[in-house]
């Protein structure tokens, strides 16, 4: 059985590592092999971008070699793939070769999109990529005073950062003493202050008691970088001098330039997490349609039934497991406290009072994630 | 040539229902009605409210079972 995993981040390198451990025997015996393509010979920790925005870690401190995180067992090739030809069950890549398979795992995560909004890209920082979080840093670092707004693009990775950037930049700026000197508003697009209903509850009285704005359905239309004002579908505008914006996310351009998915987005079965109409491809994280959070903790999650249900198909022929929808995610409540949010399909997150060991405990995950994706956590 | 496209959004919490509608309607056309199905009961004063500010139409909103089926035509 050829296994080809597309795309080596969190959720294809565990289910990459995890396969590798429950199909030991079959791999040694020659009976199974699982072959992993990647764009790039690295792998990022991107919840690590936040931190990196605040000068709380370095850059280099979000990448490991993808080939070090990986079982030995695993055949791993730099070498992002071009065309995917599902009926043929092959793929090519951009150097040319072709990879044929019985299984196929595509997890080529998202991207941000800011040019889809006039503006955004210029008149915005975003710590979305390395370079956006070291330009956002600089900019908080010389900001002296004035209006500081949160934008949200739909849809967007991480659904509880921009609750996390709105209590950081109010700590970063008690910290050098000029709160009293920045006003910070928080725009967000649906009616409420986040998506997630006891968040919402949760962080309204918090932002109250720092002294945030907010104002909900804000969808952001364009950006006036010379004048600096941001403008939303709804018809409101808000004067900035500094802007912070989560942009809208696309999936990987592959997948839109192959007809997989609009978007990049691929239509994905919520419970087998199997591409619609095709049995023997599986889809991961953020490269999925799924109603669910683009997030790590649920490409993880994901991860775990997709590699339980490959290993049974191919010791006895059938998948054996569901995804719950299950989601776990940290909720850092400023630079010293945190909470989190624990839900699948069935059961809404109950949120806790945030607290420091739970910020202790993030930051503790931050450097053991390097273990959870090895599979071993 | 319009269409009239179902988003699923049952039993999700995040990003949720609204969310997910104005994910759709990024990718509609005008005059696309979209149905948005969601179990959860503040989807039905949700979707009108945002709708209605934003300016595309409210086409219908009706409860079958424990779910609701609200229909939202792209205006512009």
């Amino acid at each position: 059985m050829r296994i080809l995993i597309v795309g080596g981040g969190t959720g294809g390198t565990i289910i990459a590592n995890n396969l590798s451990r429950r199909l030991d025997s079959e791999i040694r015996n020659k009976t199974a092999k699982i072959t992993m393509l990647s764009a790039s010979e690295l792998h990022m920790y991107q919840p690590g971008l936040l931190y990196v925005a605040f000068g709380q870690m370095m850059p280099d401190e979000l990448y490991r070699k993808q080939a070090t995180l990986l079982e030995s067992s695993i055949e791993f090739h730099v070498d992002p793939v071009d065309k995917f030809e599902l009926d043929r069950k092959e793929v090519t890549t951009k150097s040319g070769k072709t990879y044929g398979y019985d299984i196929l795992v595509i997890a080529t995560g998202s991207r941000v999109m800011p040019k889809k909004i006039p503006g955004l890209e210029e008149g915005s920082e975003t710590f979305y990529t390395e370079a956006g979080a070291v330009s956002m840093f600089k900019k908080l670092r010389e900001f002296e005073g004035g209006n500081v707004g949160i934008v949200v693009g739909v849809p967007h990775k991480c659904p509880i950062a921009p609750v996390e950037v709105t209590f950081s930049l109010h700590d970063y700026f008690k910290k050098r003493g000029i709160r009293d000197k920045v006003n910070i508003k928080y725009h967000y697009p649906i009616n409420r202050i986040h998506s997630i209903e006891n968040v919402a509850i949760w962080a309204k009285p918090e932002f109250d008691r720092m002294g945030v704005e907010y104002e909900t359905l804000f969808n952001v239309d364009e950006v006036d970088v010379e004048k600096k004002i941001v403008k939303s579908m709804e018809g409101s505008e808000y004067k900035y001098d500094l802007l912070i914006s989560i942009p809208e996310h696309h999936g990987m351009a592959v997948i839109e330039d192959n007809d997989l998915g609009r978007d990049g987005w691929i239509p994905t079965d919520r419970y087998q997490l199997t591409m619609e109409g095709h049995d023997n491809v599986y889809v991961v994280g953020d490269t999925t349609n799924l109603p669910v959070s683009k997030t790590g903790s649920a490409a993880h999650f994901e991860a775990e039934v997709i590699s339980e249900n490959i290993a049974s198909i191919v010791k006895i022929g059938v998948p054996v497991t569901e995804y719950d929808g299950k989601v776990y995610c940290f909720i850092e409540a400023g630079h010293d406290k945190a909470t989190y949010a624990n839900f699948n399909y069935e059961n809404p997150p109950d949120l806790r009072a945030a607290n420091k060991s739970m910020h202790w405990f993030k930051m503790s995950y931050n450097k053991m994630y390097w273990t959870s994706v090895r599979g071993l956590l | 040539m319009s269409e009239t496209k179902v988003i699923d959004a049952c039993n999700t919490y995040c990003p949720g229902p609204l969310m997910e509608l104005i994910t759709y309607m990024k990718q509609a056309e005008v005059g696309d009605v979209l149905e948005l199905l969601s179990t959860d009961q503040g989807t039905a004063s949700d979707v009108p409210e945002w709708v209605n500010k934003i300016g595309h139409e409210m086409v219908s909103s009706e409860k079958v079972g424990d779910v609701w089926h609200i229909s939202v035509r792209k205006a512009k």
